[in-house]
């Protein structure tokens, strides 16, 4: 069998040692188009999962390697002039060079033909070859050569780096953060090797063009960044070795393989640098490929084909998270306020793999610090000079919402949209109450509807009846009255999403004949074909409906309640004039964002003005319509802007249906990120719905600063019914 | 949770006398649920015709389509085929659909494959106008709202149809891992969209019970029937529950994660099989109170 490998890389010399290993009877030459001493790049990084893997496929190499690297345990995040260090990472690095010279030895002891300064010009050469791999690099000719077999997809990022070494030492991973005039650049270090520590630095486009590096020189590049680093550098120069600012490209390629020609490395997928994966990820590619090959010594394609199939979905989980860290670094600007130790934590758990509990078990006083942070941030009295604080972890920290205390930043809302069955009258109260003495900060009731045609369902209640004015009134004495919980109610009007069957029945099932009532919404168009026409709102109808919301308010607020939310979410209402799917009015309450929010923004200040200064006012808003032309997740932050300047305190950034076409997000951490970046971007203190109750989340949540307060999934009893939580929670570590 | 199991319609070359057999010994066994599956380029037995056949000699055990390629016929045709069963049965019809991932079954029904997503959405609406209308287009139901909806896939557009339409999600089989990640996906969609309780959720799973050459031929029988897959076929096989204990542990792993029917399908049409897998989740306490789901 007659072997060709494409690159010589740390990739294809691994594979085509392994190759050799377990087929001596092969041939195996590699060809590469640099020659054999040329350095570009500085260090690599693996875990030491890694390192085992080496260690079974070649124990010799392994030997080697593990002389030559070097240990690294803490992470650093140097912000707005504070160093904060974590331990207990484990990373090991060595140089690049000296890897390949370790592996070119090796290859070379195993009978491996390598021909260097070499390229393959004509893919038809290929054709001579039983077994051809495709390890050359990100930018493969042979990808592109077959590219309607491999079918590659390139994600571009929207950051600009390069990639430069220093010989300033550094002991730790270290991310910097510095501000300039043109914005934010931040600068990757690895620890370093040697007398040379790898400094990949990166900076948004705009920076970039502000900057005027589009047009300078590496001697000008190398220059600026050393001014910008200057007090990191510490009188040490910043090296470059072709250090172009590049956009990183995310690969992706539906098809590995081209008959009996198979990529392998960063040919066939990339993961942005913020992870370190791409030399790991090329190794233990060429594991998989070999051991696939020691199965199927003359099956070349079921050879490639396993190969593939065990190693996408490891590589494809790798690029998700690296794609969740490239988000972070590309939005840094994002989190540019935070304090050194909240975004050191932000930075840590950016890609959800690495939790809370987990960054504690690695460096318990770094999660103290932590804690200690987050709760300073948010209690008024200064804590003297010298002084340390045992603080609970982040969930039992308190929280203060205009004069409102929340005891911690737990939430309940035990009811579902449209009230369920069976919650009425006292049974229900008690329910709630018994709810209440769990210990959450905030209970949240089911949505209210401030008039008869902003109900959802005929199961929706309705604040505007005297009865459960009244209910409501003795619900608060008794929450009040029995617990520490402080109560919030959300009240709304349904639009064109209402005159609904029950939600036990599913979603979107329009009343019937007598059963209906009459809609109102942005604009006549119904919600979904076949439902009907709901009437476009006239002026005299807005006052209507607005005045309606603050007698709402007024109700609650004599009832004793402690907070108020409105809901402009989830295509009801208030979301259909913000939308432009809903909204096509051509007066000056449709058009342009702000004209579409003329009207929402109308209610809220008048609730505003009705509600006690004293007491927050709370929104609902939906992450997106989930729609090309719909509202995206920018509108959204233009939103939240827009309600926090007109007196919101509080928005709960909720994915879920919208409209009737479009289909959400329902990857976990999608509400999440939305609050994030809402909270973030805006201002705006916000509400995010967790997945799990467990405190690892909620922490994780709060000590990275996605949210303020965490609300609980609802735990249905196994009765089927629904009833309120079952979860007891309990303050202190 | 509870256990359910397939009937072997889709073994190349089962008879009708065995289907009918198989069907009248699950009454006897702990099972809840008694399913076939749906696939049209393949020797599979028509569901809903089968699913009669099996109503009509039982009387208590449960009928599920797990599941029926919705977009192979129209939505007044799927409602009238559901609702017949349901109707035949007592009542004891549920009907899983999805919209399946094999072209040739589209081809088969010289129906358009890229666009069966749509269809399965205008279908869906359907359905729901069919089971609760005057019963112009079929025949009354058993019950009230007539038969349960239940979804498959993995995509979020399977969740969303879940929260508008669906009772419950009908995951495709794997590890308890996999099926996990599915019911929070399920239950999230479901909470979101405002729907009250839970989520009615099934999972699935492949079995062989014997000796080895009784596993061998299951084995072969996956391979065979997930060909279209190439190479990933053999990670289906690879996942044949082919002793007592892996169906325990399997069983156990899904109530863990939240399993509130485990459906398993034999790949050897055998009765023994049958006879064998009563005795495994006898044994093991598998069904309802043997097995809690997790809160």
């Amino acid at each position: 069998m007659k072997v060709l490998v494409l690159g010589g890389g740390p990739g294809g010399l691994y594979a085509a040692i392994l190759l050799r290993k377990v087929h001596p009877e092969w041939s195996v030459e590699l060809i590469e188009r640099n020659p054999s001493d040329a350095t570009y790049g500085w260090g690599i990084v693996f875990s030491d999962r890694t390192l085992a893997s080496f260690r079974e496929a070649d124990a010799t190499s392994y030997r080697e390697i593990v002389d030559r690297f070097v240990l690294w345990e803490v992470i650093e995040v140097r912000h707005l002039g504070e160093a904060i260090r974590c331990g207990g990472n484990v990373f090991a690095g060595m140089s690049r060079k000296v890897l390949l010279d370790v592996l070119q030895r090796r290859a070379r002891e195993l009978g491996v033909v390598l021909t260097f300064r070499t390229e393959l010009g004509d893919p038809s050469r290929l054709e001579a070859y039983d077994l051809c791999i495709a390890a050359d690099g990100a930018n493969s000719f042979v990808r592109r050569s077959f590219a309607s077999t491999f079918r590659p997809r390139v994600q571009l990022g929207r950051s600009k780096y390069a990639w430069f070494g220093t010989d300033q030492l550094f002991d730790a991973f270290t991310f910097i953060f510095r501000a300039t005039e043109h914005g934010l650049f931040q600068a990757h270090v690895y620890p370093h090797i040697g007398a040379v520590a790898t400094m990949v630095i990166e900076c948004a486009e705009s920076t970039w063009h502000a900057a005027g590096l589009d047009e300078a020189s590496e001697a000008e590049n190398v220059a600026f960044c050393e001014r910008v680093f200057r007090e990191d550098l510490g009188g040490h120069r910043i090296l470059a070795n072709k250090s172009d600012w590049l956009s990183f490209p995310t690969i992706r390629n539906r098809s590995w393989r081209h008959g009996r020609l198979v990529l392998l490395g960063d040919a066939a997928h990339t993961a942005h640098f913020s992870v370190g994966s791409g030399t790991k990820l090329a190794m233990e590619d060429a594991i998989a490929l070999a051991s696939a090959f020691g199965r199927h010594a003359v099956d070349v394609e079921r050879a490639l084909d396993e190969y593939e199939l065990e190693r996408r979905p490891v590589v494809e989980a790798l690029q998700q998270a690296a794609l969740e860290s490239q988000e972070v670094f590309e939005n840094s600007a994002r989190y540019a306020h935070f304090s050194a130790p909240a975004l050191a934590f932000h930075l840590l758990t950016r890609s959800s793999r690495i939790s809370y509990d987990e960054l504690r078990r690695r460096d318990s006083s770094f999660i103290d610090r932590i804690d200690s942070e987050f709760f300073d941030a948010h209690d008024e009295r200064a804590r003297p000079p010298g002084t340390r604080r045992l603080a609970p972890p982040p969930a039992f920290a308190p929280l203060r919402l205009r004069r409102l205390e929340l005891a911690n930043r737990v939430v309940l809302a035990p009811a579902p949209a449209d009230g369920g069955r069976g919650l009425r009258g006292e049974a229900a109260s008690a329910a709630l109450v018994r709810s209440a003495l769990g210990g959450a900060g905030l209970m949240l009731t089911e949505i209210f509807a401030v008039s008869p045609e902003g109900r959802i369902t005929p199961d929706c209640s309705g604040i505007y009846r005297a009865e459960t004015a009244a209910g409501l009134r003795r619900l608060a004495e008794l929450v009040h009255e029995q617990t520490d919980t402080k109560l919030g109610v959300q009240i709304g009007h349904a639009g064109r999403r209402g005159s609904m069957r029950p939600r036990r029945e599913g979603l979107d099932r329009p009343l019937e004949g007598g059963a209906a009532w009459p809609l109102l919404s942005a604009s006549a168009i119904a919600y979904a074909p076949g439902h009907p026409l709901p009437s476009e709102m006239t002026r005299a109808a807005m006052d209507r409906v607005r005045d309606d919301f603050v007698r709402a308010a007024r109700t609650v607020d004599r009832a004793g309640a402690d907070l108020l939310q409105l809901h402009a979410a989830q295509g009801y209402l208030l979301w259909s004039f913000l939308s432009p799917v809903s909204n096509r009015r051509t007066d000056s309450w449709g058009g342009s964002l702000e004209r579409r929010a003329a009207f929402p923004l109308e209610v809220v200040v008048a609730v505003r003005e009705v509600w006690p200064d004293t007491k927050p006012l709370s929104v609902v808003l939906s992450a997106s319509d989930w729609l090309d032309d719909g509202l995206g997740p920018d509108d959204v932050v233009a939103i939240a802007r827009m309600l926090h300047d007109r007196g919101c305190d509080l928005a709960h950034v909720i994915t879920g249906i919208v409209q009737f076409e479009g289909c959400p997000r329902y990857d976990a951490y999608a509400s999440t990120l939305h609050s994030d970046r809402v909270r973030n971007e805006s201002g705006i203190a916000t509400l995010v719905a967790v997945r799990s109750a467990t405190t690892d989340e909620i922490n994780g949540i709060l000590a990275a600063g996605r949210g303020d307060l965490c609300l609980l999934p609802p735990q249905p009893s196994e009765a089927g019914g629904f009833d309120p939580h079952t979860i007891v929670v309990e303050g202190g570590a | 949770m509870q256990i359910g199991v397939s009937l072997p319609s889709d073994s190349p070359g089962v008879s009708g006398d065995l289907l009918l057999d198989w069907a009248k010994r699950t009454e006897q066994g702990p099972f809840s649920t008694l399913s076939v599956t749906d696939r049209m380029a393949w020797a599979t037995y028509e569901p809903f015709a089968t699913l009669a056949a099996a109503g009509a000699v039982t009387r208590r055990i449960g009928l599920m389509t797990a599941i029926a390629i919705a977009p192979l016929r129209g939505g007044a045709l799927l409602a009238k085929s559901a609702a017949t069963v349901d109707a035949l049965s007592g009542g004891r019809f549920t009907l899983g659909l999805g919209i399946g991932p094999r072209e040739d079954d589209y081809a088969a029904a010289g129906l358009d494959f890229r666009s069966r997503g749509r269809r399965l959405d205008t279908i869906l609406e359907q359905l729901r106008a069919a089971f609760e209308g005057s019963g112009a287009g079929g025949p009354r139901n058993a019950s009230l709202r007539g038969p349960r909806i239940v979804i498959g896939g993995l995509s979020d557009h399977a969740f969303a149809r879940l929260a508008r339409y669906g009772d419950g999600y009908v995951h495709g089989g794997g590890p308890a891992k996999s099926f996990a990640k599915a019911a929070e996906k399920a239950r999230t969609a479901w909470t979101d969209g405002g729907r009250p309780g839970t989520p009615r959720l099934f999972g699935q799973g492949y079995f062989a019970l014997g000796g080895a050459e009784v596993i061998e031929r299951g084995r072969r029988s996956l391979k065979s029937y997930y060909a279209f897959l190439g190479p990933f076929a053999e990670r289906i096989t690879a996942g044949l529950l082919a002793t007592p204990h892996a169906i325990a542990q399997y069983a156990r792993s899904y109530a863990d994660a939240g399993c509130d029917e485990l459906l398993l399908l034999p790949t050897v049409p055998d009765l023994d099989q049958l006879e064998r897998l009563a005795d495994v989740v006898t044994n093991a306490g598998l069904a309802n109170d043997g097995v809690r789901a997790a809160p």
